[in-house]
């Protein structure tokens, strides 16, 4: 797969002889987002079909009555510079809304803007150095006054003051702004940026307005009461909220869009677990959604059955994987352990990671456990089911016993390969969620016919996935051999794929708010990633995102195992419109229910 | 007749303990030589053979992995029996000896010793428990390995928190006893305290504390049960009866066998252990006649 392929393919869909879709699958299977591949044939001149929103039959604002929402986890606050982890994050979409967001097919969607910037309309700069937001003239606070470009630069200067300590910082740190009017504003790149949709898009680009948070720009940010009791642009306004707990809106009268929302009040009710939210849908009917039903797809055909509700699979760009700790997780360096100063004593032999990489049956987790709420893959950046022809080894307990054998990992009388001092028996962590427990038993169990042994744990994924630097339990101190989670881009890959860069190694210093968890380090990815930062030509660019693709799959350091759609149960007469490139929430204003 | 005798005959007049104390009996017997004569592996996935209800090929059924649920709960029985006793003896042993000193001395030394005693009760118990665990868990997983560690830990806490009903009675026998003649006539007679107390008050003061380790053996396996219940205690691949519970309870509705098997077996050993010390205490206590 190189450049010359691809600019082929890229003609082939322009003479009509290849339909855009299996463009979109074919590079998938050269491991690339669907974000990606119609940015390509855009920028390329081959348009991208016009973006297929659901059919939104209202005829009128409100009337649809009360849309219940469950989230068995609890938003803890209501301000989308602060939020860490979806649940906030789709919180505050309620409220809050972005310039503009990512369709389904991958393509942005102006919400707050009155169009996306493009060549054409001159939003966009050829150089690729700055773009050029317009809001729409319409667009109110649930308090009655215009947004205009004033609330933007309050934004910008808000998420990137450090006093603040935004989450979204980082989507604004690198560029600059200018007000053109009071409805535009343009950003200025220091270097040219191929993927400039980034500030004001999506989760990171919520807009707050500047007339209520004005006083709070500094170390008080938190103390903010609107921190709790939003005022924004969305299609609900603010009525109650309980952190942990429960939320409560309704119907925005002064909504931008028309006929929308369809619903007169709107509930999020927060707790439980994912099974029994699901219940709550499928089984009795007593909510009308219910946001991320990991549960074994035997369960919910079952709840299915019923007849109430259905389950909705969204796809995404989010893949399940297993990380192989590159440092070692039991030696202390200063204090620290899995420091950097360290290296595995047993994954740093290229034949145990390959070996671990085979005994990994994809096929039967697939079938038997995650079901609809995965497909396997052998790429980290994609979401198809198409293998790669550059990466993934087949599951073959034979093959890995071979590859040990040969490397002189010889077995114990206990069964378990040992060499010179270090055994093959391994801490596999993840978080507490039956799919999951089930997986790691599958894997211990051909681990455990190659002679390598893993001991389980499971942490509750409140601990697992917090940020809390007291706990050793957390995915990134990992603390353990080996770890299983899933995460996903946004849009463009980016900076998704910067968490394997070295610079972003997780680590005491940076108090593990680095990005690159598994401590992977190589030259080459390095160069690659920040070449594809200012490579303005798309086709080469995405040669680079796959050429990373191989380069962290064929280390083996990470096993990708399924690509993960969206899971969620809704009442079967409830229409949502749902992207599985943005917040679960991010198209609320499209959701109605058929009478 | 001697007082040994004398207290099977008692205890053999107590139906219920008796038919309790063969079920139970049964059931030891079961989860110790059971896996000699059944033995099909705790973790062997089939996955043609998933979530099957109990047939020849698996009397107790398969769970959603297709493992054996017997094997898992013959395997899971040995652990919360060996939890069961083992944090019961921690607990004797220690309330034994918090309330013996207490009963033997006056003044201070017993005041302290309840004021301590009054403290670890009005600790909450599960709370502790997850914070200790919380705490201690990766240290103790270093020192002797992860499923040693957890129960070790799980003993340790459990038994000691449930010492303080036994320190209370053995405390309120010493108090009776060591006035009564014989303790006197042996004092007379120039026995040291530690003979006296090893020989003369200990054994009459066992009746009650018997009863009272019964009780402690089923709540023990009840606290490791909740632990594994809530995910926390054993690694999740290890079937405890409790673990067991936990990973059916999403599929209670269409694969009861999976809870009821290991759930009837925590039900059948806490009620035949309580049933047992019913009749212990019938037939040790002294007072009693028939």
């Amino acid at each position: 797969m190189d450049e010359a392929h691809l600019r082929a393919m890229i003609e082939e869909v322009r003479a009509g002889v290849m339909t855009r879709r299996a463009f979109a699958r074919r590079v998938a299977g050269w491991g690339l987002t669907a974000p990606m591949a119609t940015q390509l044939l855009a920028l390329t001149g081959a348009a991208p079909a016009a973006a297929q929103a659901p059919a939104y039959r209202p005829t009128r604002r409100g009337g649809g009555g009360a849309l219940k929402i469950l989230y068995w986890q609890a938003a803890t606050l209501l301000n989308p510079h602060f939020a860490i982890g979806t649940t906030n994050s789709d919180a505050s979409r309620v409220f809050y809304e972005p310039l503009a967001a990512w369709a389904r097919d991958a393509s942005l969607v102006p919400i707050l803007a009155a169009e996306i910037p493009s060549l054409e309309n001159g939003g966009l700069s050829p150089d690729g150095r700055s773009v050029t937001w317009k809001l729409k003239p319409n667009a109110r606070w649930h308090d009655g006054a215009p947004v205009t470009a004033d609330d933007l630069i309050f934004n910008w200067d808000y998420a990137r003051n450090p006093a603040v300590a935004a989450s979204t910082s980082g989507s604004y740190r690198d560029v600059a702004i200018t007000k053109l009017d009071d409805l535009t504003v343009r950003l200025d790149f220091a270097q040219p940026t191929a993927f400039w949709a980034d500030a004001f898009v999506g989760n990171a680009g919520m807009i707050i307005p500047r007339h209520l948070f004005a006083a709070f720009n500094g170390p008080n940010a938190r103390d903010a009461p609107t921190n709790f009791r939003p005022v924004g642009t969305g299609p609900y306004r603010f009525v109650s909220f309980t952190p942990g707990d429960m939320l409560r809106a309704e119907l925005n009268p002064l909504y931008h869009q028309d006929n929308q929302p369809h619903f007169d009040t709107l509930e999020i009710k927060g707790g439980g677990d994912a099974v029994s939210a699901a219940r709550a849908v499928l089984q009795t009917g007593d909510y009308d959604y219910a946001w991320n039903v990991l549960v074994e797809d035997d369960i919910l055909t079952r709840l299915e059955a019923v007849g109430r509700g259905r389950v909705e699979v969204t796809p995404g760009g989010s893949t399940e994987f297993i990380q192989l700790n590159v440092t070692d997780p039991n030696r202390e360096v200063d204090g620290e352990r899995s420091s950097l100063a360290t290296t595995h004593p047993a994954f740093s032999d290229p034949a145990v990671r390959q070996a671990m990489a085979m005994l990994v049956d994809r096929a039967a987790i697939e079938r038997f456990i995650f079901g609809r709420a995965g497909s396997a893959t052998v790429n980290i950046l994609n979401n198809s089911r198409f293998t790669s022809p550059n990466a993934g080894l087949p599951f073959s307990i034979q093959r890995a016993n071979e590859v040990l054998d040969a490397a002189g990992w010889a077995r114990g009388r206990d069964g378990i390969r040992a060499k010179g001092g270090t055994r093959l028996k391994f801490l596999f962590q993840t978080s507490v969620n039956a799919p999951r427990q089930r997986s790691q038993a599958v894997i211990k169990q051909a681990a455990q016919r190659a002679g390598i042994e893993l001991d389980l744990k499971g942490v509750t994924a409140s601990v697992f996935f917090s940020a809390d630097v007291a706990n050793p339990d957390t995915f990134s101190k990992f603390y353990a051999d080996m770890q299983m989670y899933a995460n996903g881009p946004s849009g463009d890959p980016q900076r998704y794929m910067s968490q394997f860069a070295s610079w972003e190694a997780a680590t005491r210093a940076n108090a593990w708010q680095g990005r690159n968890i598994m401590r992977w380090r190589n030259a080459e990815y390095d160069a690659a990633l920040r070449a594809a930062d200012v490579e303005l030509d798309p086709v080469k660019r995405v040669a680079l995102f796959i050429r990373m693709n191989d380069l962290v799959v064929g280390s083996h350091h990470l096993i990708p195992l399924l690509a993960r759609p969206g899971l969620s149960a809704a009442l079967n007469n409830l229409r949502t419109h749902r992207s599985g490139w943005d917040g679960t929430l991010a198209f609320l204003s499209g959701w109605w229910r058929e009478a | 007749m001697t007082p040994a005798g004398e207290a099977w005959r008692r205890f053999r007049k107590h139906k219920l303990a008796v038919g309790s104390a063969v079920v139970l009996g049964l059931m030891i017997l079961a989860v110790l030589f059971g896996p000699l004569f059944w033995t099909v592996p705790i973790d062997e996935i089939d996955f043609t053979a998933r979530l099957q209800g109990p047939s020849l090929a698996h009397p107790f059924g398969t769970d959603d992995l297709g493992q054996d649920l017997l094997a898992r709960v013959l395997y899971g029985g040995r652990i919360s029996l060996a939890v069961g006793f083992a944090a019961m003896g921690v607990a004797v042993t220690v309330g034994v000896l918090v309330g013996a000193i207490a009963g033997m001395s006056k003044g201070p030394v017993d005041v302290a010793l309840m004021w301590v005693t009054d403290l670890f009760l009005s600790l909450p118990q599960l709370p502790l428990l997850l914070l200790i665990i919380y705490l201690f868990r990766d240290a103790l997983a270093d020192l002797v390995g992860q499923e040693l560690g957890v129960f070790i830990m799980i003993v340790a806490v459990i038994g000691l928190f449930n010492w303080m009903q036994v320190a209370r009675l053995v405390r309120a026998q010493f108090f009776s006893l060591r006035e009564k003649e014989f303790v006197e006539a042996a004092r007379a007679l120039g026995a040291s305290r530690v003979r006296i107390v090893v020989q003369h008050i200990l054994p009459n003061a066992l009746g009650p504390v018997i009863v009272a380790a019964s009780i402690d053996v089923a709540g023990a396996i009840l606290a490791e049960s909740t632990l594994s219940f809530l995910g926390l205690g054993f690694p999740p691949d290890t079937p405890t009866w409790g673990r067991l519970l936990f990973d059916a309870k999403d599929n209670l509705d269409f694969a009861p066998h999976w809870a009821i098997f290991p759930g009837l077996a925590i039900f059948l050993t806490v009620l035949t252990i309580n049933f047992v010390g019913d009749g212990l205490r019938d037939a040790l206590d002294p007072r009693r006649v028939q």
